[in-house]
């Protein structure tokens, strides 16, 4: 039924009417797309019928609702439109990515992956795939985030110490460099280790390079986010601190920190999670192997992303279902590293909440014990003063 | 500090191959650089970069903008820290993941539509193939770019977007306003430098990003405005490809190409930074 222009619409009023109108376009767009687009044209290609089926769609959605209703509202609601389902885009690329890599690889995992590295690969053996796996590949990748975080992490604290808490000159200088840094690509943090340690000969390929050249790229992001947290401590935990007489430094390690540990732990495994992904800078500095080598400082060092890449540019029949495989390992690591970050980031639960106060009450009974006598005695020997007259 | 190292080394270490080569550096494409005719440049490379970053931005710019407004806005509350970290996890996944991905189920559901553009519309120069394949293209290669780059800028303008103050989202609706109205007036105008500035840094990432280019695109050296056909060549494709391959002075070459990637996305990124440090996004809101 048609809606008097000029009556007002709440809104939230989004009516059986209007999901008619929307039903409506949606399925009649659908078929003037597939009769022009198969009947009259004869195109083929899922994807190209979806974009056209959408822009028609939209078109006609907006010419009804504005014939019906009114031209703001029919902007309104393909605005929303729009807005819903560019998220939903997003949001279905990921779920596509991860639930084929999860279909294509876990079918194909095979425990001797975890075990056995590509010394005995030969492609004419029929039972390879038994033979082989990306066993080097997977210490290489632990070993050089390892290292990488181990350095990154502490240094990104103390920079965002620096920039959070201490401040002063310097700070704008040292905020435009990180957010100038974070844009690095990743490919030129490789060739920039490489240039400086294996071109002048000062060291050759190792694990350890390509944990300094992931040290460079984790850096930025997990000082961002890490100052982040530390902005979100209440200032007056600060101000309680700094009047009781804490120094600066008591004060950031015991109380800002402390609170701030979850979103820092948070952030640190994301910085892990996108360094355990990376693969342009690991060409130039661990180089790739196809042997076990477990000694990060010295030798060239496989990693996953690495090894999925020789995968991927040399297709051999027998490769592939290991490439798949490796991807699933790779993105689960990922994955877990991620959700762990969110599970440890998140919001204290109630038990965690309990516990602290509980800890709370014990500290308050502790400290009482401390602070009290001494003001007891003053009290008490004032009272007395003041009682004996 | 590390940013002037960086500099700094790649200058010195690039500095035999621009003695070589001058200024032809710029000028010319292709990596010759063993044997008496030496020849290699990164134009070509160059051109082919902006054009992966270009068609990155057009395809992944609206998309990650729709993204970031949704889930500023328009979410429900017990929806939106999913969703967030959804976008998040996004820009968590490896791109050789995204490169694998994208040639074995993306690239062949895209070829369609390369074909039928440049059967329908080849009367647009841009869209016009002279190969006999439309796969492993720069509009492919883009594209998958476009995909990587969504959660990045999505994450940044959503926090901008976030920040606007309610009181002025809520008076214009007060006032009348659709949402989409409100959006434009007060979401999107508070918003424009944080948007700027993570387009920026999305197109800083799509100009450096190696692995999926590598995977889709085949190696060519040439310029063509013919986006759609096979073949093309990015700096850091170049790099990767060739890394270990030239002698010395391909690796002195290819340094001189890291520099030269380095400070186009330097300078991107420090232009991005300077435009959110003077827009009044997230300035002067109390929280």
């Amino acid at each position: 039924m048609p809606r008097r222009i000029g009556t007002p619409l709440r809104p939230r009023d989004f009516g059986l009417a209007d999901v008619g109108i929307l039903v409506a376009s949606l399925f009649s767009s659908f078929l003037l797309v597939w009769v022009v687009f198969y009947q009259l044209t004869l195109l083929s290609g899922g994807f190209g019928f979806l974009v056209c089926w959408y822009g028609s769609f939209l078109t006609l959605y907006w010419t009804v609702t504005s014939q019906i209703i009114d031209r703001r509202v029919a902007t309104d609601r393909v605005f929303s439109t729009l807005v819903i389902t560019g998220a939903s885009l997003v949001v279905g690329i990921v779920a596509f990515i991860v639930g084929w890599v999860t279909w294509k690889g876990a079918t194909h995992v095979r425990a001797n992956f975890f075990t056995k590295d590509m010394s005995h690969f030969s492609p004419a053996d029929p039972h390879v795939l038994n033979k082989i796996g990306v066993a080097h590949a997977i210490v290489g990748t632990v070993e050089q985030v390892g290292i990488a975080a181990a350095i990154a992490i502490p240094v990104a604290v103390v920079t965002a110490v620096f920039l959070n808490e201490v401040g002063g000159r310097g700070t704008r200088l040292v905020r435009t460099v990180v957010t100038a840094m974070s844009g690095l690509p990743s490919i030129v943090a490789g060739v920039f280790i490489y240039s400086i340690l294996v071109e002048t000969s000062l060291s050759h390929y190792a694990g350890f390079l390509a944990s300094l050249a992931l040290f460079i790229l984790i850096l930025p992001s997990v000082t961002r986010t890490t100052e982040e947290v530390l902005r979100i401590v209440p200032g007056g935990l600060r101000e309680a601190s700094l009047a009781l007489g804490a120094s600066e430094f008591r004060t950031v390690w015991s109380v800002v920190l402390p609170t701030a540990r979850s979103g820092m732990i948070t952030a640190s495994l994301l910085g892990i999670a996108i360094a355990v992904g990376e693969t342009a800078p690991l060409f130039f500095t661990a180089f790739g192997n196809n042997n076990m080598n477990p000694n990060p400082l010295h030798g060239a060092q496989q990693a996953l992303p690495l090894v999925l890449l020789d995968f991927v540019r040399t297709p051999q029949g027998a490769l592939v279902n290991l490439a798949y495989a490796t991807a699933f390992i790779l993105l689960s690591l990922v994955l877990i590293l991620f959700v762990l970050a969110r599970v440890l980031g998140r919001p204290r639960t109630k038990k965690a909440v309990w516990r602290a106060r509980l800890r709370s009450l014990t500290q308050r009974s502790k400290t009482s014990e401390i602070d009290l006598p001494k003001n007891v005695l003053m009290m008490s020997a004032t009272s007395i003063q003041k009682e004996s007259p | 500090m590390i940013l002037f190292l960086i500099g700094l080394f790649l200058l010195i270490q690039g500095f035999p191959a621009f003695h070589v080569a001058g200024w032809s550096f710029f000028t010319s494409s292709g990596f010759q650089t063993v044997g008496k005719t030496k020849h290699f440049g990164v134009e070509a490379s160059l051109y082919g970069t902006v054009v992966v970053a270009v068609i990155a931005l057009a395809v992944g710019t609206p998309v990650a903008l729709l993204t970031a407004l949704f889930l500023s806005e328009y979410a429900p509350k017990g929806l939106r820290p999913y969703l967030i970290a959804c976008v998040d996890l996004a820009a968590a996944i490896p791109s050789v993941i995204y490169g694998l991905w994208a040639i074995f189920e993306l690239q062949p559901n895209v070829v369609g539509i390369s074909g039928w553009l440049a059967r329908h519309v080849a009367w647009i120069p841009i869209f016009k193939v002279t190969t006999p394949k439309v796969n492993a293209s720069l509009f492919i290669a883009g594209l998958v770019v476009g995909i990587m780059i969504v959660p990045i800028v999505a994450s940044i303008s959503r926090e901008v977007f976030s920040l606007t103050p309610p009181g002025e989202k809520e008076g214009a609706l007060a006032l009348g306003a659709t949402k989409a109205a409100m959006i434009r007036r007060v979401v999107l105008p508070f918003g424009r430098g944080g948007m700027i500035s993570a387009v920026m840094l999305g197109m800083g990432r799509a100009l450096g990003e190696t692995i999926a280019v590598v995977i889709i695109l085949s190696e060519t050296f040439q310029i063509s405005p013919h986006i759609l056909q096979s073949g093309g060549s990015t700096v850091a494709q170049l790099i990767a490809i060739h890394f270990g391959t030239g002698g010395p002075l391909g690796t002195h070459a290819l340094l001189l190409a890291g520099l030269v990637l380095f400070a186009v996305t330097l300078a991107i990124n420090l232009a991005a930074s300077a435009i959110v440090s003077r827009s009044r996004s997230g300035a002067g809101v109390d929280l």
